[in-house]
């Protein structure tokens, strides 16, 4: 049994989204670079000058106790999964636990595995509710992803991302069936201690890390559960780029239509940590009760982690009460590569 | 470094937390532990909505340091929804006009940095135009 599973069954009593409004066109990056683009992915949400991956989490944070209507004093542990945590050294936990008004009689901590951090933070909460530790948890994947400029990842490297709440099944608006996590040592991308930016080895990204590890994931997923494709409404992977969750997508027998909900890189880029819990946030928008959900996340250095959710009929009583995924993509105020620079701090002002 | 003030002020400024008067139930922000109505003890805490309209605004074309990076930028003064008036800055400001009587929302963001590169990360609330659903 390799299958992933807690005592208690556990679900998500509630989401919540969150994009910043900046966009910026890839062919503007083009432009400057005289690059190739980035194919179908025709722009990247960049986050406003005052934003940040705990900024992020607290407005995530807020529309996801929104719809679980639950009081931010009965939150257990508040995890944040993230590659661009603000401080190398002080938690993003603590102060977003203070904004979203927890108590401090919790569990605060931050998650880092790449792109899969947020996913890491969700399968742990699951064991943390599971137990009977945690009545409720709030798992976040949140990034405000760097490229080195003039990089083929400045192309794509985005922010956002969703803060999830679990807690008892029989409260949820979606259950979660069961997950899976595989990982193993491989060299794809990485950022050491004081690096500004990430390394990546260029190809190796694509076949021996993430379709390698997605792969593994997914089919252990798939045989554990006994289901095929076909038993769920909708499927999420991890998005670095249209090409990859579309190519694992149809390999695995998944139509275009059950990917698309919530494969929002064409619009918005690969916002790392944030990319499989905001995927699943847009498809929880418009899920219906019944619904079977799988996710599967992919993380550099590396890992995957497969989850699946039933979609349960109290969604229909938490849609409406936190803005959706798609109002975040739609608030949009394209900015030039020059604004651009001076928002992501690429311009030094020798302050 | 003024960590102890910081710290202090931290509820307030995260998440609009101020006071309700026991005895007369007016909202008072920011929390002072008198009433400035019946000034009678009021340390009740209470939670903002968040929710308010612009009473007036200028725009800052040149910042007083820790803010000049962000010019220019809007100041604004909000009455929220429930009685108070305060001082904040605007953000997310996109195609919308700025104007007397506009609806926002509070926000929590970076307001500067302590020191340079080294110093503490300081957050803080700031207002925005209303987040607009789309229509189904």
């Amino acid at each position: 049994m390799k299958l992933l599973k807690p005592e208690n069954p556990v679900g998500i009593i509630g989401y919540g989204a969150y994009i910043p409004r900046y966009r910026i066109k890839t062919t503007e990056i083009a432009r400057v670079w005289r690059g190739e683009g980035a194919g179908p992915i025709r722009e990247k949400s960049v986050p406003g000058p005052d934003e940040d991956t705990i900024t992020m989490s607290i407005e995530a944070g807020r529309n996801a106790l929104a719809r679980a209507r639950v009081a931010p004093e009965s939150i257990r542990a508040i995890w944040i999964g993230s590659e661009s945590h603000p401080y190398a050294v002080k938690p993003s936990g603590t102060i977003v636990a203070e904004a979203l008004g927890a108590d401090s009689s919790i569990s605060a901590a931050d998650f880092e595995f790449a792109c899969k951090a947020g996913t890491e933070a969700l399968i742990a909460g699951m064991g943390f509710v599971g137990s009977g530790m945690a009545r409720y948890m709030m798992a976040i994947g949140m990034d405000t992803a760097q490229g080195k400029p003039g990089d083929v990842l400045e192309y794509t490297a985005a922010a956002g991302g969703g803060a999830l709440i679990l807690g008892p099944a029989a409260e949820s608006a979606a259950v979660l069936d069961g997950a899976y996590s595989y990982v193993s040592d491989t060299p794809d991308f990485w950022r050491r201690q004081t690096a500004k930016y990430p390394e990546h080895a260029q190809r190796f990204t694509g076949e021996p890390a993430y379709f390698d590890h997605i792969g593994h994931a997914l089919r252990t997923y798939l045989d554990e559960t006994g289901t095929t494709a076909k038993d769920y409404a909708y499927v999420i992977f991890h998005q670095p780029n249209a090409k990859f969750p579309q190519k694992i997508a149809k390999e695995a027998g998944f139509t275009p239509d059950q990917l698309a909900p919530g494969l929002l890189s064409p619009f918005i880029g690969n916002t790392y940590s944030g990319a499989v819990p905001l995927g699943l946030c847009a498809t929880l928008d418009i899920a219906r009760p019944g619904d079977r959900i799988l996710a599967v996340s992919f993380g550099s250095g590396a890992g995957s982690d497969a989850f699946s959710l039933t979609v349960t009929s109290k969604i229909d009583e938490v849609r409406a009460l936190a803005p959706t995924t798609q109002a975040y993509i739609n608030r949009r105020t394209e900015i030039d590569y020059a604004v651009y620079a001076k928002y992501r701090e690429k311009i030094d002002f020798d302050r | 470094m003024e960590n102890p003030r910081h710290w202090r002020l931290k509820k307030q400024r995260y998440a609009l937390v101020g006071e309700i008067c026991p005895h007369c139930a007016v909202k008072i922000f920011p929390p002072r532990d008198v009433c400035p109505e019946c000034g009678l003890e009021a340390k009740t805490s209470y939670q903002f909505s968040g929710k308010g309209k612009i009473y007036s605004y200028t725009k800052m074309t040149d910042g007083p340091a820790g803010f000049r990076q962000n010019a220019p930028y809007f100041v604004a003064l909000i009455q929220l929804n429930e009685g108070p008036m305060i001082t904040a800055q605007l953000t997310d400001v996109g195609d919308e006009e700025i104007k007397i009587g506009s609806p926002v929302e509070m926000v929590t963001r970076k307001l500067r940095e302590d020191g340079d590169q080294h110093g503490a990360i300081l957050y803080g609330y700031k207002f925005r135009p209303v987040l607009q659903e789309v229509s189904a």
